[in-house]
């Protein structure tokens, strides 16, 4: 056994600790050991991506003295690799690009709580990445799930506290229903581990034994992980959330949080059910169903916004959607289409978070539609960031957008019944898109009048003023125009991972 | 719907319908305080029904007395072990959604979640 | 009434209260009642405002007397409400009522992974209580993980409810300590004979959770009821003399750094199938089992700490 192939253990560990050390520092020493910890965690995910794609195989790591299935597992192979680097390299540009919006808008006393809340809920994604086991996968979605809501209203003013309560009260539905549908697998299979849980449904299915039990199991699982993932009727908090939380809460939100319970889903839906049972119960036509409404009223919402951080999360809820229809497709295409577009999106939307609060600083801290007249011209950096994001979520080639789309496109002709519902789909939300993020777009290099800016004094941010913000951005542009071009190695590290993820 | 098996199962179907009635309430209350009622109902509900997993008829609790160590003496310990995680996990949840009540009743003076949505979009921030 | 006594120290001395006691008169009038609150006083203008927008939020915008379609909807709301209900519980039912019979010996939950854990559990582990070996020694990552979410509710209530700048008028509005009668009699003399055995016999249910019944989190929840007991009785300011903030966070910090080093040390030399050094000792002895035994004390540390910890958010905000 090789030392690398001990890194995933001592990432989740590292983080698990970074927790409580952070709590007897204080704000300053705290936000650097937090950003310490992700840059050694990137490191060795990277060292582990690099010995998976040499072995090319997945391998299984005991934690403790017994093996499978008395004792507790991981399993690590390409797919999780590739999942581990991109999120920490994500939560890094994040955290680094929100630095000044921190220092300005938490109390000082609790700066170190925000960053105990970063530690524990990188530690949890990690752990939902990893894990082989789906009760521990349980206990760290609900670390998740505290954490994320302790991102959300460490602002402490009265729209986050609502967004932070109308989140519990969904994600608590969700972890029930979780809940539930794990105690009812359990009953019926006998086994925690995810391995031994599929062989003996493979029994039970084949026997026809338990069939009514199992498809309410399914039901139950599949709808609760979508209501915490925000499924289009389950979003209500999302747009309040993300719209009034401090600039790298609302960035870790929307690229990291939803993701990490979708892999969950993957997860269960390949390991767990085995994917052809989940492909004849009927709920990937429920999935498919929600998915593609969300997609529309998504941005049908995102239109009618003024407010330009609320109109970015709405344009979330449609992300979502086509997530969620990737997966209605039941087929391979389907699912590796739908992990692309949860990178890519990831990537794209922590950018459109970061450029939008650089135009707002260029624009008097006004997050309203018609001050950011011109602010292209006065943040020349954000300005450019915005555009790329823009036109990576409408799908403008060389960007990473195109890419996702092109793949649900290709997954949507490879479907036969569900072909003309997703290309109408696919059209209608492109349109829709383009309305809401080019009109942005063309309102941020529309010159303002000259008597509007002597009365109003804006601000001109260069690169300079603000050093780890530009750095940031510089970063997520140079990733969007990777995944832009290069995404052929991608794609088909994404089909290799799936393969042996079973 | 098999009759004579529910009968049989009337524990876990007594679980179920008070995950019923905590999930409806969580849900559908207006008040946050029966909310939150209704989300440890739910709770207590799901780890009733986890507990009668590992129920036999006749056997005693998993702990080794007089070195009698055969599986036909002992209920199976999984399940009480599950059930001891959650319900440090609804402990934990609960008194966050309480802080999160006590701090929404100091500024606005209601436990209505539709009201204070209502105020919200009338003053802003 | 006494004729070797003045009469202020005879009606101090305890034969008068016995005598009093055997007349059946009232011995602890004026010193065990509630002081009579303060009226609630409330700014004028502020609770007509606010009765003004309740009026006007109820008039406009629910408004259900002249607004016909608000009528419909909450009918509607009402009955779709009851059918969902009704229908998830059925579905429910039906789930339940196709599952193997409940106490029954051959269900699929009782393989043989249960069949190990009863049958080599005390030699692989040495714990006496199967279900703390299983959670402490066969699945110790569940564990883990649950540690670290009390740990991170606490630290969500801490941004919550904990008032760092000691604003006087704040203090006052959100305060209703301010009534409660301090120092009452009954209470401090029943907790001075019980807070002392609640702390020890919390302390023997941590210490003996691998022999029998008990463990960390049962032991540290008794443990927390004393001191919030104590806290009761006392008040605060005799509690700050040896539980502060700094008292939990370190204390919340060893522990879960102990935990966390000694767990990575047994996974690390178990993945790597190495032998763990660490000793089991003779099953059935306090000092048996290994990790298990200095497990139960960090993780009955952590609870003790976070019950106390929620009690006094809630009750002051601060410690």
């Amino acid at each position: 056994m090789e030392f690398v192939q001990n890194f995933p253990f001592f990432s989740i560990i590292l983080s698990l600790f970074a927790g409580p050390l952070c709590s007897i520092l204080n704000g300053k020493w705290a936000k650097r050991v937090n950003l310490a910890v992700i840059t050694i965690i990137l490191a060795m995910s990277s060292a582990v991506l690099a010995f998976t794609l040499r072995t090319g195989d997945s391998y299984v790591y005991m934690m403790g003295h017994f093996p499978a299935p008395w004792g507790n597992e991981i399993r690590v192979g390409m797919l999780e690799a590739l999942m581990a680097v991109f999120f920490c390299l994500i939560m890094l540009l994040c955290m680094i690009g929100g630095v000044l919006e921190r220092e300005r808008e938490i109390e000082s006393t609790k700066q170190n709580l925000y960053y105990i809340m970063v530690n524990l809920l990188l530690s949890s994604l990690l752990a939902l990445i990893y894990t082989n086991d789906l009760f521990t996968a349980y206990v760290f979605v609900e670390i998740n799930t505290i954490s994320a809501c302790g991102l959300i209203m460490i602002r402490q003013n009265g729209r986050t506290f609502e967004a932070a309560i109308r989140y519990m009260i969904m994600s608590l539905l969700g972890s029930g229903m979780l809940l539930l549908g794990i105690c009812f697998l359990y009953d019926l299979t006998g086994h925690l581990l995810m391995s031994n849980i599929k062989e003996q449904v493979a029994i039970l299915n084949a026997s026809g034994q338990y069939h009514m039990p199992l498809l309410i199991t399914v039901g139950l699982i599949s709808v609760g992980i979508a209501i915490k993932s925000a499924l289009f009727p389950f979003h209500a908090w999302l747009p309040d959330a993300y719209g009034y939380s401090t600039l790298s809460s609302a960035a870790i939100l929307s690229s990291l949080v939803s993701k990490g319970y979708i892999f969950l889903l993957v997860k269960i839906f390949y390991r767990v059910i085995g994917f052809d049972i989940v492909r004849d119960s009927k709920i990937i036509n429920v999935l498919f169903v929600f998915g593609v409404i969300g997609m529309i009223m998504g941005s049908i919402s995102a239109i009618k916004e003024s407010n330009i951080r609320r109109m970015i999360a709405y344009s979330s809820v449609a992300q979502i959607g086509y997530i969620y229809m990737g997966f209605g497709f039941g087929t391979e295409l389907g699912m590796i289409a739908s992990l692309y577009h949860i990178i890519s999106h990831a990537a794209t939307k922590s950018l459109l978070f970061v450029a939008a609060s650089g135009i707002t600083d260029a624009s008097g801290d006004s997050t309203d539609f018609f001050d950011l007249t011109g602010a292209g011209y006065r943040n020349k950096l954000a300005g450019i960031a915005f555009t790329v994001g823009a036109l990576s979520m409408v799908g403008f080639p060389l960007f990473t957008g195109f890419i996702s789309k092109l793949l649900f496109a290709q997954a949507a002709v490879d479907s036969y019944h569900k072909l003309l519902p997703a290309l109408i789909a696919l059209a209608v939300s492109t349109i829709l898109n383009t309305v809401y993020f080019m009109k942005t777009v063309i309102r941020i290099y529309t010159p303002e009048k000259r008597e509007v800016l002597a009365k109003k004094q804006y601000q001109v941010i260069t690169m300079k003023d603000q050093k780890w913000k530009s750095a940031a951005l510089v970063c997520f542009i140079a990733i969007n125009l990777f995944f832009g071009l290069y995404s052929e190695p991608v794609v088909g590290l994404l089909e290799r991972g799936l393969k042996i993820f079973a | 719907m098999n009759l004579a098996n529910l009968f049989n199962n009337y524990e876990e179907a007594v679980a179920m319908i008070l995950f019923g009635i905590g999930f409806s309430n969580l849900l559908l209350q207006k008040n946050l305080i029966k909310k939150i009622i209704g989300l440890n109902i739910m709770d207590t509900a799901v780890y009733l029904f986890l507990a009668l997993k590992g129920y036999i008829e006749g056997r005693k609790a998993p702990i080794v007395v007089n070195g009698v160590q055969s599986v036909e003496a002992y209920i199976n310990p999984i399940p009480s072990g599950l059930v001891l995680t959650g319900i440090v996990v609804s402990v934990s949840v609960t008194a966050l959604m309480l802080s999160l009540t006590i701090r929404l009743y100091r500024r606005y003076h209601t436990l209505d979640l539709d009201e204070i949505s209502t105020r919200l979009k009338k003053e802003g921030l | 009434m006494s004729k070797k006594v003045s009469e202020e120290k005879y009606k101090k001395t305890l034969t008068y209260r016995l005598k009093q006691w055997l007349d059946g008169e009232d011995l602890f009038t004026g010193t065990v009642e509630m002081k009579p609150q303060e009226p609630y006083k409330v700014d004028q203008a502020v609770s007509e405002q606010r009765h003004e927008e309740k009026k006007r939020l109820l008039e406009q915008i629910y408004d259900i007397e002249h607004n016909p379609e608000m009528r419909i909807f909450n009918k509607i709301y009402r009955l779709f409400a009851f059918l969902f209900c009704i229908f998830l519980v059925l579905m429910l039912l039906t789930a339940v009522s196709n599952l193997p019979t409940v106490g029954s010996a051959d269900r699929p939950v009782n393989n043989e992974v249960a069949k190990r854990y009863i049958e080599n559990g005390l030699q692989e582990t040495g714990a006496v209580n199967i279900v703390t070996g299983m959670i402490l020694d066969y699945r110790a990552f569940d564990t883990l993980g649950e540690s670290h979410v009390l740990f991170v509710a606490t630290c969500t209530v801490l941004i919550l409810l904990r008032e760092d700048k000691k604003k006087k008028a704040e203090q006052n509005q959100n305060n209703d300590r301010l009534y409660e009668p301090k120092n009452d009699v009954i209470l401090q003399t029943v907790a001075k004979i019980l807070v002392p055995p609640i702390v020890i016999f919390g302390i023997y249910v941590i210490l003996c959770g691998h022999l029998g019944p008990g463990g960390g989190f049962s032991g540290g929840a008794i443990i927390g009821a004393g001191l919030i007991l104590y806290q009761n009785a006392f008040g605060f300011h005799k509690t700050e003399r040896f539980f502060t903030a700094k008292t939990y966070k370190v204390l919340s910090f060893s522990a879960l750094a102990c935990y966390a080093l000694s767990k990575c040390y047994s996974f690390y030399t178990g993945a790597n199938h190495l032998e763990s050094g660490i000793p089991l000792g003779t099953p059935g002895a306090i000092l048996s089992s290994g990790l298990i035994f200095v497990l139960n004390i960090c993780v009955g540390i952590v609870v003790a700490g976070t019950m106390y910890t929620f009690y006094v958010m809630f009750r002051k905000g601060g410690y």
